[in-house]
């Protein structure tokens, strides 16, 4: 019935919160499946509900109806520790205001995931230093946060949602805090891993820079698919968002 | 529905080793040195508080055992009596401030760690984002009160005795100290150490269960 290369696939999600005694309807029925290996951003105004959707889709919260199915499992049925497993090994998160932990070296945020995951300290070591080499940031290891530029410190969250070798990352809003080139190297970085380590890759985004990467564009508004474009389809749009900036 | 395989074999677990734990815990002491230090502080003085007190009741009795005339009529001139032979006791008066104290510094801790919880929003989300489960933010939490309340207890407990040490030989001079037993110091100062590190677990274990339970998405919409 279903393709078994989906990654991913949110049925009829529906998200309500309770805004005191009124109920704010969120998410309005969102249909979505992924292939594995694709690199899908999700567009969409500020408020439309993309982090909402994030949240779904990396098991952080519940959707109020609808199932969302990570490798044809449906994670509502998970329990606390499936659940942790998933976010440790199956997802990397990467967000807009980075969220490296304060306290620890580069490094030590790198290899955080693997000690969850019971990864031995030499290899944690090991491949936390190959992965913070992978991104740019080979000599930095020992540097604490407020040592790093932003852009310095997204390359850290990327590494680090790298470090279980996940099947899924999902960034939301990636280049919400970084500067033109900076958020540039940032998507570049992430593409790059999507091909050469066929990660799939959702991201969430206002920044069209990122529509170039893209396989395919889900735009929504108002908690709700407005339209999905693939690639070819995409140049087309694009084009004619040139124009109207140019 | 097919999503409803629920295999779940050992190896589908996530870990924190305890060394890992005590690691990370030493870590983010050393780097909030300075909130780890207030939170230490009503520690220290309660604790020291306690170290005194108890040191004082052995110095009393042993002054009165050793039989020194002009000591005993010292004390008893402020106020210290016992019955011969007996062991001096710790006045209700002086239980009751110490309760308070003691009291006083549970809530101070509660209070400080609330704050240092309400600090790391972030930080405890984004580790339940890479994995965490309830019971590693818990332990990290309970392992670094334990850290504290050992540090912090064992600074008070020596301040405190030596206090009362140095106060009572000035005081009295060498009778003061001639015939204390070293053991029921040492006693003292371990059981001051052992209140301590009760007492810091008890003021952070409600801030840290709410920590624990913190839903990632919460936590990651906590402010920036
Ligand atoms: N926990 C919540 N409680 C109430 N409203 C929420 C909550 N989370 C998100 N919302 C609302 O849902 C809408 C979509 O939010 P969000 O998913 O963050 O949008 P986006 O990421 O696209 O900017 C917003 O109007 C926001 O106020
Ligand atoms: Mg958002």
């Amino acid at each position: 019935m279903k393709n078994s290369n989906n990654i991913v696939r949110v049925s009829k999600v529906t998200k309500d919160f309770a805004m005191g005694k009124t109920l704010v309807h969120v998410l309005k029925g969102i249909d979505l499946e992924i292939k594995t290996g694709e690199y899908v951003s999700i567009m969409g105004p500020s408020g439309s509900g993309k982090t909402t959707l994030f949240n779904m889709v990396g098991g952080l919260d519940k959707p109020s109806s609808g199932c969302v199915f990570i490798d044809e499992i449906d994670i509502s049925q998970l329990d606390a520790y499936e659940l942790a497993w998933l976010r440790c090994r199956k997802i990397g998160y990467i967000f807009q205001t980075f969220n490296i932990i304060q306290v620890m070296t580069a490094l030590e945020n790198v290899t955080l995931p693997m000690i969850f995951a019971g990864v031995p300290d030499d290899e944690a070591r090991q491949k936390g230093l190959e992965l913070l080499d992978l991104v740019g940031l080979k000599t930095r290891f020992q540097h604490k946060p407020f040592e790093l530029s932003g852009g310095q410190q997204q390359r850290v969250a990327v590494a680090r949602a790298l470090a279980n070798d996940p099947a899924i990352i999902l960034a939301d809003e990636p280049t919400g805090n970084l500067d033109l080139t900076t958020g540039d190297e940032i998507i570049k970085l992430l593409k790059m891993l999507s091909r050469e380590k066929n990660v799939t890759i959702i991201s969430a985004t206002h920044d069209l820079k990122m529509l170039n990467v893209s396989d395919r564009v889900i735009w929504i508004s108002d908690g709700r698919i407005e339209k999905i474009e693939n690639r070819e389809e995409l140049s087309i749009s694009l084009g004619q968002v040139g124009e109207r900036w140019g | 529905m097919q999503g409803k395989t629920k295999a779940n074999p050992p190896q589908k677990q996530v870990v924190l080793p305890y060394g890992k734990s005590v690691e990370i815990a030493v870590k983010s002491i050393k780097s909030r040195f300075f909130r780890s230090l207030i939170t230490t502080m009503s520690l220290i003085l309660a604790i020291s508080f306690y170290s005194y007190i108890k040191t004082t009741s052995h110095i009393i009795s042993g002054i009165f055992a050793s039989g020194d005339k002009v000591a005993a009529r010292k004390l008893s001139l402020q106020g210290y009596e016992i019955p011969a032979g007996e062991k001096y006791k710790t006045t209700p008066k002086e239980k009751w401030i110490l309760y308070l104290s003691l009291l006083v510094c549970v809530v101070g801790i509660v209070n400080t760690q609330l704050m240092a919880v309400a600090d790391r929003f972030r930080e405890i989300g984004t580790m339940k984002c890479l994995g965490a489960l309830d019971r590693f933010i818990l332990r990290l939490f309970l392992i670094e009160a334990t850290l504290q309340g050992f540090i912090g207890s064992a600074i008070g407990a020596v301040a405190g005795c030596v206090i009362a040490l140095s106060g009572a030989l000035i005081k009295f001079g060498t009778a003061a100290v001639a015939n204390i037993d070293l053991n029921n110091i040492l006693l003292s100062i371990s059981s001051a150490i052992f209140l301590g590190c009760l007492l810091s677990i008890i003021g952070v274990l409600y801030p840290a269960l709410l920590a624990a339970k913190m839903r990632p998405v919460e936590a990651m919409r906590g402010r920036d």
